[in-house]
């Protein structure tokens, strides 16, 4: 039977009230005294030289207070990147300047020139049109291969050439790897194009700049994911502001799959113009400018080579990857392709000889980075691809293939780097074997078959890293942060709890769940407490929330504070029954003496705690708040199953998904109805990369898709109902709570099975066609079909 | 600057305002009614759906001069005085047919004059319904579930949560 609280009860959501009631809190809800709103003109060409950029007649407009360009942030420090690649030759990766407004050059459309401050949002919109700008314009980059050719454009002029890295993984691993390729009795071979993505949260990005010129004080409210990061980023490297003079507030923030990770131009200008002009100042992003200034996300072209002897055991794999790093490095962009990518190639199976090669390349497009699953869902993507086909030449099942090699002993040391603490992987394929009635699939094509429709059926694992990350590891591969979390318990003198977490909610549901945790472990109403997230006023330096890090780093972080509290309560609880210490137990919210009647309530021990008259002083200080710091000893490596049914129409191209279902093992779980809700929403995220979603440029750079009439976002008649299952449990061992994330499971696992699905259904058809790229849109499907 | 006034919410509302300015701005900048979102500039979302006169209306392609002695309902008007939730708030809420909430009340607003319109809509007529409002969080799954259940239908079989 379900729990009514506490860990594993599907609890109602308290956010939802306020959201279902018109009573969220988001920051373009936030509106202050006195401000002004500002407007950036972007370029319009991808690539071009400024030769001026004269503002003296938008300055005489009505109501504009003051017009910048990229002179007034020259002495100023770029935005700056977080991880720094080596790549396989020992080199440094190269990193250009990111200017908060272009300076010399604009690289892509979109990159913003100059900033219109005004009293109204049209006045700074009208003013911005009155700008006179001379752009010389320049060759765009925009096709990878071609910018690495030699004489190739440069999209930053004071670096060697456009590439920013050329990493090999593990490079001393190249020559085991080469020769395993030599003695494979089978080598299958695919290219494919992981599609660029934009992350299209609903509520696009706001930033309000504040300064008190009495304190000096600045605050920042933005839709981020991470507000402790920005107010770093954003104090240390941009803008010269110390930390305790800036405050960061992301209030209710409207999704972000990692799209609102990343510190941003816009972020910075309201910040530095709020105290230039002595006003708040308010940017408000429309949907088309989110389309070319949100970081982007995937974006990479690769050769994928699988080895395998006689017996079909998987010998090798070996791949060859281009990454789109866009026109600047965002925030954490170089880590995806390479320790978010390459360190999962292993995927589920136990394939002894592993290389892996990226090239990051700078192009004249919008900075790409991390996006729902970041590097996983491109490591899944092609590893699963090329199983599939890979059974196909053989002849083999594709599930029995997959079994076969699955990796079935923990710990596991992948050649890859990183070593999976525990997971059942036949155990999620069982699993999915049954929720998705494979064996009724064949009874399910002739149905389909009759109808004049192909079906397909594809199937496929995934494996990936979360709970990002253990710091010292991440330190010695390039991070420029560490990647803890924090959390302050502090429990009220009348029992009530107030955590201040690091962590971020933007759709996830941790005001809940994390109180259902609290609840558990004293015992005491979830509704007893309080979960307080998003401002750099109210809680410990933290790091986030991206990379399903929540409830693995976070939650422990609580975990472990509320461990200290217990620790004192139980104490002072020994003080007042005066009894031994070590005879405390506290169980449903009491404390009592072991073998006794005697028991004292949580709210005596609290009350006591700050009306210390009757309380140990000489041992103990008064009051009852902690503060934990967690760092994760390794990743958490959440697996499952998927699979998937499509129909295809011969005579359209068009796909139809009719059956999903995500098998996951996620260890323990807090709240299932939420981690439904979460592999739902992945799932809708993937199957729209697989069928929809793809981010076009033209040659000269142009962006073809800059708004919701030209870029397909999934709608509710896209998709069907899916079945999900988590039961499948084997809990993470080196965090408290035993749990592994589940945020990015849906994306990451998803697309490979719709994919699979299709090439199954044109080849039922007697198609050859192994593989088509993503989105399978109606044309290129039809195209393929056409032979 | 022209005035405009109507009935939001069953109370008389107006302001100035530029000719300019649309129905959703007019909610959200003068009445200070923020539960209408605005998600796109180009009216494909639907986090800005009120009801004018009783239709599903997207409130960013409208002037709020249009809306001149018009009744419209906001978000904001769908619970009862003393809080309690609307049928298709309840079930969005028992479903968890919401995340961010950023989508949420256009959603609400859109499924409150599909059930006006067609009272025990089937999966698919629903799914078509909801064409002109975009969800990035849920996949749909549980807010199309909890529509199908505040028309009264039985929602048990549904898989999962």
């Amino acid at each position: 039977m379900p729990k009514d609280g506490g860990i594993g009860a599907s609890t109602k959501r308290r956010e939802d009230v306020r959201f279902l009631t018109g009573n969220g809190h988001y920051t373009d809800d936030i509106n202050l005294r006195g401000q002004a709103y500002v407007h950036f003109l972007r370029s319009d060409v991808a690539h071009g030289r400024l030769r001026s950029v004269d503002t003296s007649a938008a300055e005489a407009m009505p109501g504009v207070l003051r017009v910048f360009t990229g002179a007034d942030f020259a002495e100023l420090g770029g935005l700056p990147c977080g991880w720094q690649v080596t790549d396989r030759f020992g080199e440094v990766m190269q990193e250009p300047k990111h200017p908060v407004l272009a300076h010399g050059k604009a690289r892509h459309v979109g990159d913003p020139i100059a900033a219109v401050v005004a009293e109204t949002r049209e006045q700074a919109r009208d003013a911005a049109e009155a700008i006179v700008l001379d752009i010389e314009e320049l060759p765009a980059v925009v096709d990878m291969k071609a910018a690495l050719r030699d004489g190739a454009t440069k999209v930053h002029d004071d670096l060697t050439s456009n590439l920013c890295y050329d990493w090999g993984f593990v490079e001393e691993n190249k020559g085991a790897v080469d020769e395993a390729f030599r003695k494979a009795a089978h080598v299958t071979t695919l290219e494919l194009i992981n599609n660029r993505l934009v992350a299209n949260p609903m509520e696009p990005r706001v930033a309000v700049g504040d300064y008190n010129r009495s304190t000096g004080d600045h605050t920042l409210y933005t839709t981020s994911q991470n507000p402790h990061v920005i107010r770093l980023l954003m104090g240390a490297f941009v803008l010269g502001i110390p930390e305790h003079k800036l405050r960061v507030v992301a209030p209710d923030v409207g999704g972000g799959f990692g799209s609102k990770i990343y510190h941003y131009a816009e972020e910075a200008f309201c910040t530095f113009a709020a105290k230039a002009l002595n006003r708040p100042v308010k940017w408000t992003s429309s949907r088309s400018e989110a389309f070319m200034s949100d970081a982007h996300g995937r974006d990479h072209v690769t050769k994928i080579e699988l080895a395998l002897d006689a017996e079909n055991n998987f010998t090798a794999i070996r791949t060859e990857t281009y990454a789109n790093m866009g026109a600047y490095l965002s925030t954490f962009a170089p880590s995806i392709p390479t320790w978010l990518h390459g360190t999962l190639m292993a995927g589920n199976y136990k394939t002894p000889h592993i290389y892996v090669n990226v090239k990051a390349v700078f192009t004249n497009t919008v900075p790409v980075d991390a996006y729902r699953g970041a590097g996983r869902p491109e490591a899944t993507f092609q590893l699963e691809r090329v199983i599939d086909k890979a059974a196909r030449e053989l002849g083999a099942d594709p599930i029995a293939l997959r079994r076969q090699n699955f990796i079935t002993e923990f710990p596991y040391a992948t050649p890859v780097a990183v070593e999976y603490d525990t997971g059942d992987y036949h155990a999620t394929m069982d699993k999915l074997e049954e929720i998705a009635d494979l064996k009724g699939f064949a009874a399910r094509r002739k149905a389909s078959e009759a109808k004049g429709k192909l079906r397909g059926l594809g199937v496929n694992c995934y494996i990936e890293a979360c709970g990002i990350a253990p710091s010292n590891l991440v330190g010695q591969l390039g991070a420029r942060a560490g990647l803890y979390e924090s959390a302050t318990v502090r429990v009220n003198a009348t029992g009530g709890i107030t955590v201040m977490t690091g962590s971020h909610s933007h759709g996830q549901g941790h005001e809940t769940s994390f109180a259902q945790v609290i609840s558990e472990m004293i015992g005491i109403d979830a509704d007893q407490v309080e979960i307080v997230h998003g401002d750099t006023a109210n809680s410990p330096m933290g790091m986030g929330t991206y990379g399903s890090r929540s409830l693995a780093v976070g939650g422990s972080a609580m975990v472990r504070a509320t461990e200290k509290i217990i620790n004192k309560a139980r104490k002072i609880a020994a003080h007042l029954m005066e009894a031994a210490e070590g005879d405390i137990e506290l169980k449903d919210g009491r404390f009592s003496v072991a073998g006794t009647d005697k028991s004292v309530a949580w709210g005596d021990v609290t009350l006591a705690a700050y009306v210390p008259h009757n309380y140990p002083l000489a041992d103990l200080e008064p009051g009852l708040e902690e503060t934990a710091f967690y760092d994760p000893s390794n990743f958490t490596y959440p697996a499952g199953a998927y699979a998937c049914e499509v129909e295809v129409d011969p005579e359209t191209g068009r796909v139809t998904i009719e059956r999903f279902s995500a098998a996951d093992d996620f260890g323990n779980v807090v709240n299932p109805m939420i981690v439904s809700g979460q592999v739902h929403g992945g799932i809708g995220q993937g199957i729209g990369q697989a069928l929809l979603e793809g981010c076009a440029y033209d040659e000269q750079g142009q962006l073809l898709t800059g708004s919701y009439m030209d870029y397909a976002m999934p709608r509710a008649d896209d998709l069907p109902f899916f079945a999900v299952d988590h039961s499948c449990q084997t809990p993470c061992t080196h965090n408290p709570l035993g749990v592994k994330g589940c945020g990015e499971a849906g994306a990451i696992g998803s697309p490979p099975a719709v994919v699979n699905a299709v090439v199954d259904a044109l080849q039922s058809a007697g198609k050859d066609i192994t593989h088509i790229d993503m989105p399978l849109t109606p044309s290129r499907v039809w195209a393929a079909m056409q032979g | 600057m022209p005035e405009v006034s109507m009935t939001v919410n069953g109370k008389p509302a107006k302001g100035q305002i530029e000719g300019r300015t649309l129905l959703v701005d007019f909610l959200r900048d003068t009445l200070n009614l923020t539960g209408t979102h605005v998600g796109c500039d180009t009216s494909q979302c639907g986090a800005c759906v009120v009801h004018v006169d009783g239709r599903a209306v997207k409130a960013c392609t409208m002037f709020a001069a249009e809306a001149e002695g018009a009744e419209i309902k906001t978000i904001e008007g769908m619970a009862e005085p003393d809080g309690t939730l609307h049928p298709i708030q309840a079930a969005f809420r028992e479903h968890h047919g919401l995340q961010c909430g950023f989508c949420t009340p256009g959603m609400v607003m859109s499924a409150a004059a599909l059930l006006a319109e067609n009272p025990t809509p089937t999966e698919a007529e629903v799914r078509d319904y909801l064409e002109g409002n975009i969800c990035r969080c849920t996949g749909y799954h549980n807010i199309v579930k909890a529509i199908l259940a505040a028309s009264g239908q039985d929602v048990s079989r549904i898989a999962a949560e």
